[in-house]
C-alpha cells in the first residue's frame, strides 16, 4: 500500500467519524426538543381540565385554576402588540420606502439590533424604574405592555422590513405609473402584499410576550386578582408558572400551567412557521 | 396639497422609526442614572472584584465579584456545550441532511427558540438537577447544570446564523475542493467552515449575549449561593439571577446596587453587540 492510499483511507475514516458525530448531534438536538415538550405535556396534561382553565386560583395557586393568569397574558400581550405593531410597521415602511441608505437609517438599524440584544432582565429593570416608578404607573397592565412593546419592537421591524422587501419592484412602478402617491402605493400595494410576512412577525412577537417572565414580573407585578382596569396589576401564565415552581407551591399545578404555556407558545410558533412557508411559496410562484 | 400631505407622512414615519433610537436612549439613561452613582461611590474596582455582597438598606457591603465569576463560568460552560453542538447541527442542515430532513430541522430549531425560558429552567430543575446530584455528586443545583441547559437554549442563535453563512459560501469553493480530491468532510472542515467564519463568529457572540443575559432559567438551576464556586458541581449565583431574585424586595442602597449590577450587564452586552456587528459587517464585505 502506498503512502497516498493510506492517507486517503485515513481521510475516509476521519470523514466517517465526523459524519457520525454530526448526525448524532442533529438527532440529539431534535430529541431534546421532543423530550422537553413531551415531558411537560406528559406530566401536565393529566391535571388540566376545563375547570382548571376557567376558575380562579385558591390558596396562592395550590388549588383552583389559572383563569386570571390566562386573561392577564392575553391582555398584556394584546396591549404590547397594539403599541409595537404600528410603530414597528411604520419604521419598516420608512426604512424601505421613504429613504435611502444614510447615517440616519444606519442609526435606526443599529438601534433595532442593539435593542434586540438587550436581555429581558434589563427590560424589567428599565420598565420598573421608568414606567412603574418615574411615570408613576405602578405595577400595571400599562407598565407591562409598554415594556413588552419595546422588547418586541425589533422583531416586528425586522420581519416587516424583510416582508416589504420581497414585494416585487414592478408592483411599485405600476402603482406610480397609474398616478398613485407614495403613501397610496404603500397602503394599497406594498402593505397588502407584505401582509403574511408582517403577520408572521407579529405572531412571533406574541410568542415572545407570552413566554416572557423577567421583563413582566417587575412591571406588571404578581397580583393574582382579575385585572379590572389599565392600571391594575396582574400575573401572566409564565410568571404564575415560575412562582408555582420556585416557591414550591404546587408541582401538580406547575406542570399543568407549564403544559398550557408550552401548548400556547408551540401553537403560536407553528402558526408563524406555516405562514412563512405559505408566503415563500406564493413568492416563488410570482417570480 | 397632496405633496404637503406626502411630506408630512414621510416626516411622521421618520419620527416613528426613530422611536427605536429613543427607546434605546431612554433605557440607557435610566439604567445608568439609577445604578451609576453607587458605582462611582464604591469605585468600579471594588464593586466588580469585591466578593462580599451583604445587602442592607444603608451601609451594606456591595461587591459583585462572586456573581461576575458565576456569570463567566456559566456563560463559558454554555458556549462549550452549545457551540460544537450548534455548529454540528448547522453543518448537518446545510450540507449533509437530505432535503426533507433539512426542511424539518429549521422549524424544529424555531420551536426550540420559542420555548419560554422558565420552561427550560423548570425541566432543568426537575430532570437534570437530580441526575447531576446522583451521578456526579454535589447538590445538583450547580454551575454545570445551568451551563448545560443554557448551552441548549443558545442553540437556535448559533444554528440559524451559522447555517445561513455556511449556505452563503459560493458553490465554487465546494466544487473546487471536491475537484482537488478532498473528501466531503475535508471540504467542510478545511474550506466551508473557514469561509463562513465571520458568520459563525457573530453567532457565537450573540449566543454568548443570550447566555449571559438569561435570568429566570438560571435562577431555577444554579442554587443562588453567594459563594465563589470552586468546582463545576458547586452552586453559584450570576449577575442576572441575583438581580432577578433580590429586585422583588430590595430598597434604598440595596436597590441602587442591583441597578448598578444592571449597568455592568448592560455595558457588557452592548460591547458584545458591537463585536457581533463588526463580525457580520466583515462578512458582508468579504
Amino acid at each position: 500500500m502506498t503512502a497516498g492510499k493510506t492517507r486517503r483511507a485515513g481521510a475516509q475514516v476521519a470523514e466517517r467519524i465526523a459524519f457520525a458525530l454530526i448526525w448524532t448531534s442533529a438527532l440529539a438536538t431534535l430529541a431534546v426538543l421532543a423530550f422537553i415538550v413531551l415531558y411537560i405535556l406528559d406530566l401536565g396534561l393529566p391535571h388540566v381540565s376545563w375547570r382548571f382553565l376557567t376558575s380562579a386560583p385558591e390558596e396562592m395557586g395550590r388549588e383552583g385554576g389559572i383563569l386570571p393568569t390566562i386573561i392577564g397574558t392575553i391582555v398584556l400581550t394584546l396591549g404590547a402588540v397594539a403599541i409595537a405593531a404600528p410603530l414597528g410597521i411604520g419604521a419598516a415602511v420608512f426604512l424601505t420606502e421613504y429613504t435611502w441608505e444614510s447615517p440616519v437609517t444606519r442609526a435606526i438599524r443599529f438601534g433595532a439590533e442593539a435593542l434586540a440584544g438587550v436581555p429581558s432582565i434589563i427590560f424589567g429593570l428599565f420598565g420598573f424604574i421608568f414606567f412603574v416608578t418615574y411615570l408613576k404607573m405602578g405595577w400595571s397592565i400599562l407598565s407591562g405592555s409598554l415594556t413588552l412593546a419595546i422588547m418586541i419592537l425589533p422583531t416586528i421591524i425586522r420581519t416587516a422590513e424583510e416582508a416589504i422587501r420581497t414585494v416585487p419592484n414592478p408592483y411599485r412602478d405600476v402603482s406610480f405609473g397609474l398616478g398613485a402617491t407614495r403613501w397610496q402605493m404603500v397602503t394599497s400595494v406594498v402593505l397588502p402584499n407584505a401582509l403574511p410576512g408582517i403577520i408572521t412577525g407579529i405572531i412571533l412577537a406574541i410568542g415572545r410576550s407570552v413566554g416572557e417572565t423577567a421583563a413582566v414580573i417587575f412591571t406588571a407585578g404578581t397580583a393574582l386578582n382579575m385585572p379590572t382596569s389599565l392600571v391594575s396589576p396582574l400575573r401572566t401564565m409564565a410568571v404564575h408558572f415560575y412562582i408555582l415552581a420556585i416557591e414550591g407551591i404546587s408541582l401538580e399545578k406547575a406542570y399543568a400551567t407549564g403544559a398550557i404555556l408550552i401548548i400556547t407558545t408551540l401553537t403560536v410558533n407553528v402558526l408563524a412557521n406555516w405562514l412563512i412557508v405559505r408566503a415563500v411559496r406564493r413568492h416563488r410562484r410570482k417570480s | 396639497m397632496e405633496a404637503l400631505r406626502e411630506r408630512l407622512i414621510g416626516r411622521a414615519l421618520l419620527v416613528v422609526a426613530c422611536s427605536v433610537i429613543l427607546a434605546l436612549a431612554i433605557i440607557t439613561y435610566f439604567i445608568f442614572q439609577a445604578g451609576l452613582p453607587i458605582i462611582v461611590r464604591l469605585g468600579l474596582d471594588d464593586f466588580l472584584f469585591n466578593t462580599r455582597w451583604q445587602p442592607a438598606e444603608e451601609g451594606g457591603s456591595f461587591g459583585i465579584g462572586a456573581m461576575v465569576l458565576g456569570s463567566l463560568w456559566v456563560t463559558l460552560g454554555a458556549l462549550v456545550v452549545g457551540v460544537p453542538l450548534g455548529l454540528a447541527v448547522a453543518v448537518f442542515s446545510a450540507e449533509l441532511a437530505p432535503e426533507w430532513l433539512s426542511t424539518l430541522i429549521r422549524p424544529a430549531i424555531q420551536l426550540l427558540a420559542g420555548i419560554p425560558s422558565v420552561i427550560y429552567g423548570f425541566v432543568g430543575l426537575m430532570v437534570l438537577v437530580p441526575w447531576v446530584r446522583t451521578h456526579l455528586g454535589g447538590p445538583g443545583l450547580s454551575v454545570l447544570t445551568a451551563a448545560i441547559v443554557l448551552g441548549i437554549m443558545i442553540l437556535p442563535n448559533i444554528i440559524s446564523i451559522s447555517e445561513d453563512s455556511l449556505r452563503a459560501v459560493p458553490a465554487a469553493y465546494r466544487e473546487g475542493a471536491l475537484a482537488l480530491g478532498a473528501t466531503r468532510w475535508q471540504t467542510i472542515w478545511g474550506v466551508l467552515i473557514p469561509a463562513a467564519r465571520s458568520g459563525i463568529g457573530a453567532s457565537v457572540i450573540l449566543g454568548m449575549g443570550r447566555a449571559l443575559g438569561e435570568t429566570m432559567a438560571v435562577i431555577m438551576m444554579i442554587g443562588n449561593s453567594l459563594q465563589v464556586p470552586r468546582s463545576l458541581l458547586d452552586p453559584a449565583t450570576t449577575v442576572t439571577s441575583n438581580i432577578g431574585l433580590e429586585m422583588a424586595y430590595a430598597s434604598g442602597e440595596h436597590r441602587e446596587a442591583l441597578f448598578a449590577t444592571g449597568v455592568v450587564l448592560f455595558a457588557f452586552i452592548m460591547v458584545l453587540n458591537l463585536a457581533a456587528n463588526a463580525f457580520s459587517r466583515r462578512r458582508l464585505q468579504a
